[in-house]
This record gives C-alpha cells, sequence and structure tokens, in this order.
C-alpha cells in the first residue's frame, strides 16, 4: 500500500555523553517519508541534521546513543535492533551517501572489487553477475566507459565520479530508502546539477524515498517534496517545500532565507540573524532560538514550545510566529 | 580600556595550549605513574652525592672485607648492603644510583644536543625545499641507514674514550630522526594558510620559521625527543657494556652490568641484576610517558 | 578618470613538475618522459578601479584562487606584469616593495587553518603592525582593542586561543589581522565558503561595512553565484584558467550572460525560487588542467561548439560597454 511510509522517525532523542556535559544532539525529532518522496533535512551546523540521518541508519557510537524515540522502516521498528538484523537492512533496504566519497570508497581497492563485494554481500550471485550488476549500475549514473572505469582505482576519478560511484554503490540493491547527507556540498555547481539531476531521475523510477540532509535551501527548494527545518536538535518547521519557502513561520526559517544573496535586494545589507547557535551542552530551558528571535515574548524563555500542526501537513514549534505579511519577501 | 580580571586571566591560562596538554595527559594512569617513576629517578639521580649510603667511587669509603656480600647484608660502615655489594665491596645501591646518573645524564645531553641540530637542519630543509631539501634528506638516509651500533662503534674507536666522546656519538646517531620528522610535519604546516597569511603580512622568513612554523611542528618532535631518551640510554648502556663507553671511575648502568656479568653463573647475580632492573625500569617509564604523549600529540586520535 | 588601483597584464602561472634526475636520463634515452605542466592561469588581463568590488566566480581548476594569490603577492606569475597604485610590482624592491605588500591583504578560506593555533588573538591581530612599526609595542592592545571592536568581536576575548572562538569569528579575526596593517586592497578568497548562511550573511555585511569604513577595493573570489552577485560590482567568470566574461554586475541580471559556460553556471545554480524544476545541466565533466583541450578550453561541453572552437582559442572581446566575452558566436 502506497500510504504506509516507508520512514517513520518519532520524537527521536540522539544524546552524546561526553566528559564536557551531555550534548543533546537530537531531542525530540519526528517525520515521515513516503515511498518516491523527497524529504529534505534542512539545518546549519550544530542542529543536529547529520546525527539523524546517522541516527537513523544505527551508525552512532560510543558517546552517543540513542535515548529515546522510535524509526519505523517499513512497519519494523529500528532503534534496539541488532546487528545481525542491521546486516540484512544496511546496504541493501537502507542506503547512505555521505559528503565524502571517500568514506564509502576504500582508496586501496579498485571499484569493481569494492561494487562487487557489495553486491555479493547481500545477494549469492556469481562474479560474472556482479560485475554486471555494478557495469550497469555505473551507466545508470552517468558515467561514460563503466566497463573501463570498473578497473580503475578511487583517486583515479575526480570528486564529481566519485560520488556518482559512491550514489551507484548506493543504488545497487534498489533500496526503499536513501538517506544523502550533503553530497553535492563539496561539488562544483555544474557537477552538483548532474548529480541532482541523476539522483532526481533515479527514485522518481524507482519510488526509492530519499531523506537529502543539507544547509543549502536553494538545493532542497528544487529537489525535495517536504522540508523540515532543524535547529539546536529540534524541528522548528516543517511542510510542503512551496509552502514553507513561500510562507515561512518559524522567525528562523524566514532568517534562514532572508540570509540568502539572492533573496535580498543586490547590493543592500544582508537580513543577518544576529548572535550564534547555543552550544549543544548548554541549550537553554526556554526555545532555542529565543535569543536571536526578533518576535521573542517572555513565554518564549520561560519554556520551550512544542510542536503543533497549525494547519494540515503543516507542523511549527514556536509561540509567535510569523503572520502572513510579514512572512513574504517579494 | 576595560582591564580584565583575574578569573578571566586563570580562565584563559586554563585554556593555553599548556595546560590543556597537561590535562590530557593525566588522563592515562599508568603515563603518570611511568612520569612519577621517572621523576623519582631523575631526583635520585641529581641529588646522588646526598641520598646514596656511600659514594662507591671513593676508595677511602669502601672496605674490601666485605666485598660480594648478598643483599640486605649487614655492614658495618654503612648499615647495611640494601642490593649487595660488588667485587670491589661498592654498595650496589649507591653505584645504581651513580649509574643512573650518569645514564640519564648522558642520555639527557645527547637528545637534548640531536634535538636542536636535527630540528634545525630538518626545518630549514623543509623552508627553503629544492635543492636544499634533496641534498639534506639524502644525508637524512645515509645516516639512518647504518645501524647506531655500528656508526657509533666506528666513531668511537677513533675518538678514544670519555662521556664527552659518548655524547658526540650519541648525537651523531640520532640526528637524523629530528630532522626527518621535523621535516615531515613543517612540510605540511608550511601549506596551512596561517603560514601564508604570515607570509602576506611580510613578516621575515626567520620569524615566520622559528615563530609560526617551528611550534606548531612541536608535538611530534616531543613524541621522538621521549622515546629517543630511553633508545640513548639503551644505547648508552650497550656500548659501555662492550667496553667503549664511559669510563670506569664514572661507571654508567651499563658498565655496571658488565662489571657483574662475570659473577652472574657463580652465583652472585645482583652485581648484575639489579643494574639491569634499574635500566629497565627507566627505559619502561619513559616509555610509558613516550606513548601517552604520542596518543594525546596525534591529532588523528583527538576526540 | 582615475587611474586603476590594481591591474594586470597578460597574467599566467604555470605550475610545472620538473623531472629529477631518473626521469632527466630516461629522456635522454629517448623515453616519453614530458614535463607536467599545469597552466593555471593563462593571459589573464583586467583592472581594479578604486573603491569597487570585483567578483571572481569560477569551478574548480578555473585558476581564482592562483590568480587571487598573484594579486596578494603569494606566487610571482610566470608571465606578464601587475601594476598595484601606478607602480609595477615585480620592480619595486626593499621598502616600497613591503609597503606594496601590506597593501594588499588576503582574508582565507579555512577559518580552522587560517589562524595561528598557539597564539592569541592579540598576537594574531598585533604582531604585524608592531613588527612593521606601525604601532609601537606599548600601544598593541589599544590598537588591537580598537579593531576588534570594528569587526564585531568581543575585546575581551583578545587573550583567547583561536580554539575558543566559532567559524565565523574566527573569520572575523582573520579580517582584523588583515586590517590591522592598513591595507588598501583585499583578496578574499572563498572566505565566506565555509560558514553556516546566516554566519555567512553576518560576514558579508562586515564586509560591506569595512568597505564604507576603511575605502576599501575587494577582490572577492568565491564559487558561488549568489554571494559574488550581490557583493560585487563588476563579475569575472573564470574558466580552466582563462576569464571568459566580464560584465558589470547589474548588466547580468539584466542582459543576461553571453558565454555558454556563464549561461551554464548561472542557470544551474539552485535557486530558491526554482522549484521541483528537471534539471538538465550540461554534461561532461571539468577537464584536468594538465590536459587541458585545444582551442577555447569549454569546447568539449558546449551545446554551440563549431570546428573552429576546438582549432582556435577565443580573445576576450567588447561585446557591449564594458562587457567582455571570450566565444567566437560573438563574431557574426
Amino acid at each position: 500500500m502506497a500510504s504506509d511510509p516507508v520512514l517513520s522517525v518519532e520524537d527521536l532523542k540522539t544524546h552524546f555523553f561526553t566528559k564536557a556535559g551531555v550534548a543533546r544532539a537530537v531531542d525530540g525529532v519526528s517525520f515521515q517519508v513516503n515511498r518516491g518522496e523527497v524529504l529534505g533535512l534542512v539545518g546549519e551546523s550544530g542542529s543536529g541534521k547529520t546525527v539523524t540521518g546517522f541516527s537513523i541508519l544505527g551508525l552512532v557510537d560510543p558517546p552517543g546513543q540513542i535515548t529515546g524515540g522510535s524509526i519505523r522502516f517499513m512497519g519494523q521498528e529500528l532503534v534496539g535492533l541488532s546487528e545481525e538484523n542491521w546486516r540484512n537492512i544496511r546496504g541493501r533496504r537502507i542506503a547512505m551517501i555521505f559528503q565524502d566519497p571517500m568514506m564509502t570508497l576504500n582508496p586501496v581497492l579498485r571499484i569493481d572489487t569494492q561494487m562487487m563485494e557489495a553486491v555479493q554481500a547481500h545477494e549469492s550471485v556469481t562474479k560474472a553477475q556482479a560485475f554486471e550488476r555494478s557495469r550497469d549500475a555505473l551507466g545508470l549514473v552517468g558515467i561514460p566507459s563503466p566497463e573501463e572505469r570498473l578497473r580503475a582505482y578511487p583517486h583515479q576519478f575526480s570528486g564529481g565520479m566519485r560520488q556518482r560511484v559512491a550514489i551507484a554503490i548506493a543504488l545497487l540493491h534498489r533500496p526503499e530508502l536513501i538517506i544523502a547527507d550533503e553530497p553535492t556540498t563539496a561539488l562544483d555547481v555544474t557537477i552538483q546539477a548532474q548529480i541532482l539531476f541523476e539522483v532526481q531521475k533515479l527514485c522518481a523510477e524507482n519510488g526509492t524515498a530519499l531523506v537529502w540532509v543539507t544547509h543549502d535551501l536553494a538545493v532542497v527548494a528544487g529537489l525535495a517534496h517536504q522540508i523540515c527545518v532543524m535547529y539546536a536538535g529540534r524541528i522548528v518547521e516543517q511542510g510542503l517545500t512551496d509552502e514553507v519557502l513561500d510562507q515561512p513561520y518559524h522567525p528562523y526559517t524566514a532568517g534562514l532565507i532572508g540570509s540568502i544573496p539572492s533573496h535580498n535586494q543586490r547590493g543592500s545589507r544582508l537580513n543577518q540573524i544576529p548572535g550564534m547557535t547555543p552550544s549543544l551542552l548548554n541549550l537553554p530551558s526556554g526555545c532555542a532560538f529565543e535569543g536571536r528571535c526578533p518576535k521573542a515574548t517572555g513565554d518564549c524563555k520561560a519554556q520551550g514550545p512544542l510542536m503543533r500542526e497549525v494547519a494540515p501537513s503543516r507542523n511549527l514549534r514556536c509561540f509567535n510566529p510569523l503572520m502572513h505579511s510579514e512572512a513574504s519577501h517579494d | 580600556m576595560s582591564s580584565i580580571s583575574h578569573k578571566t586571566i586563570l580562565q584563559n591560562w586554563r585554556q593555553s595550549p599548556w595546560w590543556r596538554f597537561f590535562n590530557e595527559f593525566g588522563e592515562s594512569r599508568l603515563a603518570v605513574l611511568g612520569l612519577l617513576i621517572f621523576l623519582v629517578l631523575m631526583v635520585s639521580a641529581l641529588f646522588a652525592p646526598w641520598i646514596t649510603p656511600q659514594n662507591p667511587y671513593d676508595l677511602a669509603q669502601l672496605d674490601i672485607m666485605e666485598n660480594m656480600s648478598p643483599p640486605l647484608s649487614e655492614s658495618y660502615s654503612i648499615g647495611s648492603y640494601w642490593l649487595g655489594s660488588d667485587d670491589q665491596g661498592r654498595d650496589m645501591l649507591s653505584a645504581i644510583i651513580y649509574g643512573l646518573r650518569m645514564s640519564l645524564g648522558v642520555a639527557a645531553t645527547a637528545t637534548f644536543l640531536a634535538l636542536a641540530i636535527g630540528t634545525a637542519i630538518g626545518i630549514l630543509a623543509a623552508y627553503f625545499g629544492g635543492r636544499v631539501d634533496s641534498i639534506i634528506m639524502r644525508l637524512v638516509d645515509l645516516q639512518l641507514s647504518f645501524p647506531a651500533i655500528l656508526v657509533a662503534l666506528i666513531l668511537l674507536a677513533v675518538l678514544g674514550k670519555g662521556v664527552d666522546k659518548v655524547v658526540i656519538a650519541l648525537v651523531t646517531v640520532q640526528w637524523a630522526y629530528y630532522a626527518r620528522t621535523v621535516r615531515g610535519s613543517a612540510l605540511v604546516e608550511r601549506r596551512r594558510e596561517y603560514i601564508e597569511a604570515a607570509q602576506c603580512l611580510a613578516l621575515s622568513h626567520p620569524r615566520i620559521v622559528f615563530m609560526h612554523l617551528l611550534p606548531n611542528c612541536l608535538p611530534p618532535l616531543i613524541v621522538v625527543a621521549t622515546i629517543q631518551v630511553a633508545n640513548s640510554i639503551a644505547l648508552e648502556a650497550t656500548l659501555s657494556f662492550l667496553g667503549v663507553g664511559v669510563p670506569i671511575t664514572e661507571p654508567s648502568l651499563g658498565l655496571l652490568i658488565a662489571n657483574g656479568y662475570g659473577y652472574m653463573l657463580s652465583g652472585k647475580y645482583w652485581i648484575a641484576f639489579y643494574p639491569g632492573i634499574a635500566l629497565l625500569i627507566a627505559i619502561i617509564a619513559i616509555n610509558l610517558v613516550g606513548d601517552q604523549l604520542r596518543d594525546i600529540l596525534n591529532p588523528r586520535l583527538r576526540r | 578618470m582615475t587611474r586603476p588601483i590594481l591591474s594586470l597584464q597578460k597574467i599566467s602561472k604555470r605550475f610545472a613538475k620538473e623531472l629529477d634526475l631518473a626521469e632527466q636520463i630516461a629522456k635522454k634515452m629517448g623515453a616519453q618522459v614530458q614535463e607536467e605542466v599545469v597552466h593555471a592561469v593563462s593571459e589573464v588581463s583586467f583592472h581594479v578601479n578604486r573603491g569597487e568590488v570585483v567578483g571572481l566566480v569560477g569551478e574548480s581548476g578555473c585558476g581564482k584562487s592562483t590568480l587571487g594569490r598573484i594579486v596578494a603577492g603569494l606566487l610571482q606569475p610566470s608571465e606578464g606584469s601587475i601594476q598595484f597604485d601606478g607602480k609595477d610590482l615585480q620592480q619595486l624592491s626593499g621598502s616600497e616593495a613591503r609597503k606594496a605588500a601590506l597593501s594588499v591583504q588576503m582574508i582565507f578560506q579555512d577559518p580552522m587553518s587560517s589562524l595561528n593555533s598557539r597564539k592569541r588573538v592579540l598576537d594574531i591581530v598585533g604582531e604585524a603592525p608592531v613588527v612593521h612599526g606601525l604601532i609601537p609595542r606599548s600601544q598593541i592592545v589599544d590598537y588591537v582593542v580598537n579593531l576588534l571592536g570594528k569587526v564585531g568581536l568581543d575585546p575581551e576575548t583578545r587573550n583567547r586561543y583561536p580554539h575558543q572562538f566559532s567559524g565565523g569569528q574566527r573569520q572575523r579575526i582573520g579580517i582584523a589581522r588583515a586590517l590591522a596593517v592598513q591595507p588598501k586592497f583585499l583578496v578574499c578568497d572563498e572566505s565566506v565558503a565555509a560558514l553556516d548562511v546566516s554566519i555567512q550573511a553576518q560576514v558579508l555585511n562586515l564586509f560591506m561595512d569595512l568597505r564604507e569604513e576603511f575605502n576599501l577595493t575587494y577582490l572577492f573570489i568565491s564559487h558561488d553565484l549568489g554571494v559574488v552577485e550581490h557583493l560585487s560590482d563588476r563579475v569575472l567568470i573564470m574558466y580552466l584558467g582563462r576569464v571568459v566574461e566580464q560584465v558589470p554586475t547589474g548588466q547580468l541580471f539584466s542582459k543576461g550572460p553571453n558565454h555558454p559556460y556563464a549561461s551554464a553556471l548561472l542557470e544551474e545554480v539552485p535557486r530558491l525560487n526554482n522549484r521541483r524544476r528537471s534539471f538538465r545541466p550540461i554534461t561532461g565533466e571539468i577537464p584536468s588542467p594538465l590536459n587541458p583541450p585545444t582551442g577555447c578550453h569549454f569546447h568539449p561541453r558546449c551545446p554551440h561548439a563549431s570546428e573552429r572552437c576546438g582549432n582556435e582559442t577565443p580573445l576576450l572581446k567588447e561585446i557591449a560597454s564594458q562587457h567582455f566575452s571570450a566565444c567566437h558566436l560573438n563574431d557574426g
């Protein structure tokens, strides 16, 4: 049934227990992704977006651990899953693409070795079949003359090509869900455009659900169906891309949009959000954005607002959302 | 102009590289133990004339009748031979402490000189690059391809006996490690943007090399220097054992072991055994310290 | 007509990996061993007027960083000449050279490695002005405190070490360090690339404020077209070592770009208002600077390429007032 979400995250909490204190990297995050849908998880450094991605795949190492909430993948609970069960899921049904393709690729092995290994890890096929699958996968992501390229080492590829290989590996088993953590941030504009094109096409063709973690609102604008804006470990605004970007309710979302140079009049001062993100070790008891918020009131300092559904498919965590007239920017 | 409160000064000092360094070092109990042991050895060695029961090299204090006494035997002159006495009647405990003094002294001096010389050469090679770098590095390779013992023996055969000759031999054998180590980190640091910034600000070459580049190349050097102290002790002990090291009048631990070696089979083990243990403890303690230093100074292991 | 503050003529920079002894011998014996030469910058000429902000845009391998370092005096060009404030930079020596060097300062990209982690802010910012005699040592604290205030940092933090600051704050320290020697010209090499969007906005605003206050001229290097468009008066677009288009920013928007690469670049920049469009990217990888295509470097990827494009290098020609483009298609 297309109506069951592929991924359903509810009240996820991942905390890091360090010498300096407890860093509440992810502190109550909830969202859902359906088949063939792209969700943009947007935030700056320290927002917890990357840790969320890692938590979904069970890749959080000590001193961090998931301390609460649930992550359901196709109905199956992932929190607390045994390593043995994870082996069936990671790389086969859920795949991850990292910002640095060298986190996926082993620099001392040839590409064909790595890809065939990835194929044979989850399916019992012959070497020849694994080779063919690898070759076809490379062709799918737009790598020319894949047969030759398979025999190369990662360092013989450019950055963009390497990322494509990493994507090809992610797609080898036609996963139902892909978590992509800033995969195009380090790439040139023209290469980024190519990769976005490939990913979009492949997800549409295969019905893969995609969670795209990034700090770049413009990228998700073009790619995602729904957006979750994260700040200090929590989602502050959530909704369909067009609605959130055209009419942000949360002052932080509006501030982010306002900081983008192309969204301001050329030569004018950019709308900057004053101050800095609070340290995750020392989050205030009230709203984490309160110190920088133009609309903060006494309530905001006293207690943190809860996530509320303010409109169909539109969630907001704010006591003083922007009214209609203030939010639009043209 | 605002003044800074005392509290802030303390806070800022706590953030200085040195304080953080000591703090992190203290995280390994074993390393702290090693450091304490080493400090005890060092202090004993420094204050040897004042803390030893007798000066074993003052012939007047020796009693030849009490030679070869086993450990814990009574003595007329000094109360007790805690670790026994050797063939000349020297108290082993005193001899070991004096021996430590010589071993540590030689090792520390040699390490310090090798560090200074090797670092200067290595950093010049890295900063100027090109031909200079090639020539220096070939010299380093040459130096390191010979076994240390062999080079030291040949040098000492040429130079003759004496503490200063031993130090020269040790320095000759060790400078290359420092040169190579510092060149490696200097090459990396040289490309960093803060060096480019210093060049952009038209600071002079010497200033950039010694005040910007060098302090940032120290971590691996500290590790190498620590381990090399232990190596120097061992090397000097070997040389002395072979008879080409320090003179008999100011023996080091190695020479003590050589001296007592012949008596091992006849049951008078303590003459060689205890100096050997002392040597072992010194080397292990220094290695423990060096291991922890290596871990905390290794950027990849940083949390 | 005022003289431009910075002027470059046919600047080229080549990086050659020289053959070592073994390879030289092999070559003499007839082996196919070539020196590897990277043409990082090829025959670039442009000028910057006093008070202007010129944006330099391009992707990897285009040579913008190399060009920035040549302007800042960190690299010597292989060919060509530079004049700063009317004086030929390569002919200067001694104190004149030093003065010129201090007049052009650089703000670097990586907030982590652009500050000496073993020095305190006071020393980082105050070292150069004291060494060069701009201020006496006794006044260093006052001077640095003043500068820190100008870049938006709390003067109380002057005794702290770099690791105690955030990325955005470190960039501010870098800016203070550059301003300390009273420069006239700043080269900003991807200075905001490593910062979060909201911090980026703060630092960009700071750049604009400082430009007013200190009457500075900027060469702003970035791969982010959005940032460059916002800040610059004029934009230079580079591809594989060459300038392919030069245009006042306003015209870039009103009339659009001329060069096919510039068009592709502009179109492919993700924009907030482009919602779930289907991307139609240009194909092909950016060629390696070790082995650039013949003729127009862009011709293998250009949808309008002709035979002439593969054989003949197009020259930068003025196609409209102050608008230059290097493309054969403009030749009618």
